[in-house]
């Protein structure tokens, strides 16, 4: 059975269709990505998973459960980094974890959580004066701490520097290592490259690609670009045979061919294209 | 049940760390009814209190402590709660296996230790700057214990309640306190309540805190002062039950409008 499914997902806020039919599911022991620009309907989707809001229409399941009609047994089988927080600032880091431990059943040891998030040396100053990537540290170490089956992690590395950054995969790695279902958004296409087995694109609030990030949008099959420096000019050309150029220019030159690189698209240039088509789609059909 | 209690006595723990490190409540909650009982206090030191037998101090400290009910409970809430729902507590706690009730048991038992605490402060300063006699007989500890118990339930649900109005944290103090303020001028709490209009004394009449403020006159001054009250008696048993109607309506209102998100949120 899938931790997560989701099928047909509707949601309307006045005018605005945040979520025009989304279906996708999380398997268990499986890392999602949701990639797609701000508004795109990615946050919708991750609170009405987590129970916060209510579909208009369509069906979400996480563990098995309507998260709707979700009891308490259920919820601490989630862990939840929402977005944007500024709680709890009164309280020291060891504090509030060591208090948000008390509400699961079996939770993580509060102090290697506070380490695992890099936080021990901050563990007793208070909150608010941790810096906006440290705060995004305790989220997730809150997030963690009850030891879930199922983890929502939206946008959480916002804020950090790139050490952080590696430090907070290393986590996320141990955690996938136990088994744990994440389903994460982010605006890091890097993030999601190293973390996700799988990458679902959203935009308008409908999901335009679904796949592996190295197979996304063909990126695997798509054209690579091989570039070099002839004459002093900096060459590059898109080739479907990029083994037959690098021969061919083998022969051009007596030696090494001077700064070759052959590339497949990355992420970037993939999700970027993917959108770009989309916008286009959209236009022409308010066009006819 | 036993889980929802257990996390709940936790709760009181962690919301009374954050009460007491909060320097906006240490202001409200301590400091202002401190300065407050000191310069009312010695202020209308010399007022003609008539045959009553106390000074206006006496009188004051009494409405101070009612006071205590309200800024401990209702102020509180209504401030603190509509802060949580903006900052994100409350979004967070909802993402948890915490049972609902765990939330209000710890809002509760963080209530009444303030106000322990805050009476504690009002009667030190009572005692040092205005010799104020403690109560000296059983009975009227017994009332002010009823009557503290009574106070800070309904006034707690009131709070609750009344978090619903001020839209985000930021506007909450200032939908808050001109109430307890109008409240106080009304009750008899600056001034001495049958020396009012009888329009604001009616008017007063219809809230809790002048019968808490009356009820703790009966705790703090001798009989001789009933000669003071409207009906020259202390009225206890109107007290208890006007302060049990609002027990139910708060409860009834808390219930219905209480709110977890912010309006709009959805």
């Amino acid at each position: 059975m899938s931790a997560i499914s989701v099928v047909n997902l509707t949601k309307r806020y006045g005018d605005h269709q945040a979520l025009d039919g989304i279906s996708f599911e999380v398997a268990d022991g499986e890392c999602v990505a949701l990639l797609g620009p701000n508004g795109a309907g990615k946050t919708t989707a991750t609170e009405i998973l987590e129970g916060y809001r209510h579909a208009d229409s369509g069906e979400a399941r996480v563990l098995g459960v309507d998260p709707q009609h979700g009891d308490l047994v259920w919820r601490a089988r989630l862990g939840i980094v929402l977005q944007t927080s500024r709680d709890l600032g009164d309280l020291t880091v060891r504090e509030a974890v060591r208090h948000f431990a008390r509400y699961y059943p079996s939770p993580r040891d509060p102090d290697e959580v506070i380490a695992s998030v890099g936080l021990t040396e901050k563990a007793h100053d208070r909150n608010d004066k941790l810096s906006g990537g440290q705060r995004r540290r305790l989220d997730v170490a809150l997030g963690v701490i009850g030891r879930p089956d199922v983890l929502f992690l939206d946008e959480p590395t916002t804020g950090f520097d790139p050490e952080a950054r590696r430090e907070f995969w290393e986590l996320i790695d141990a955690l996938k290592a136990e088994g744990t279902t994440i389903l994460l958004t982010t605006h890091y296409l890097e993030e999601a490259e190293h973390l996700a087995e799988r990458v679902a694109v959203i935009a308008s609030g409908r999901i335009i690609a679904c796949d592996a990030p190295s197979k996304l949008g063909g990126r695997n099959s798509g054209q690579a670009i091989v570039s070099w420096v002839e004459g002093g000019d900096e060459r590059s050309e898109r080739t479907d045979s990029p083994t037959r150029l690098v021969n061919e220019l083998a022969t051009r030159f007596p030696g090494e061919i001077p700064d070759l690189t052959v590339r497949r698209p990355t992420l970037e240039d993939t999700y970027l294209t993917l959108l770009g088509e989309h916008a286009d789609n959209e236009r022409n059909e308010a066009q006819s | 049940m036993s889980r929802t209690l257990r996390l709940g006595r936790s709760r009181v723990g962690i919301e009374l760390r954050q009460f007491f490190r909060d320097r906006e409540s240490a202001v409200f909650n301590f400091a202002l009814p401190m300065v407050l009982l000191v310069i009312f206090g010695s202020v209308f030191a010399n007022q003609d209190m008539g045959a009553s037998g106390v000074t206006f101090a006496q009188y004051f400290l009494a409405g101070m402590i009612a006071s205590g009910v309200l800024y401990t409970s209702f102020q509180n809430l209504a401030i603190a709660i509509p802060m949580e729902r903006e900052d994100g507590t409350l979004k967070r706690l909802q993402g948890t296996p915490m049972p609902k009730a765990s939330y209000f048991i710890g809002k509760i038992g963080m209530v009444f230790v303030a106000y322990i605490a805050q009476v504690i402060v009002l009667l030190l300063v009572g005692v040092l700057f205005f010799h104020i006699n403690l109560p000296s007989t059983t009975t009227q500890w017994f009332t002010f214990v009823w009557v503290s118990v009574l106070g800070l339930i309904s006034c707690t649900l009131l709070g609750i309640a009344y978090s619903v109005v001020p839209r985000n944290g930021k506007g909450a103090s200032a939908l808050v306190a001109p109430v307890v303020l109008i409240l106080q001028f009304t009750s008899g709490v600056f001034f001495i309540f049958t020396q009012l209009p009888q329009w604001m004394q009616t008017f007063a009449s219809l809230f809790p805190l002048k019968w808490l403020t009356q009820a703790m006159r009966s705790v703090f001054l001798p009989d001789t002062a009933q000669a003071l009250e409207a009906t020259g008696t202390w009225e206890l048993g109107k007290c208890a039950l006007v302060l049990a109607i609002w027990t139910v309506v708060g409860f009834v209102l808390a219930l219905r409008v209480f709110r977890w998100t912010p309006r709009g949120a959805g």
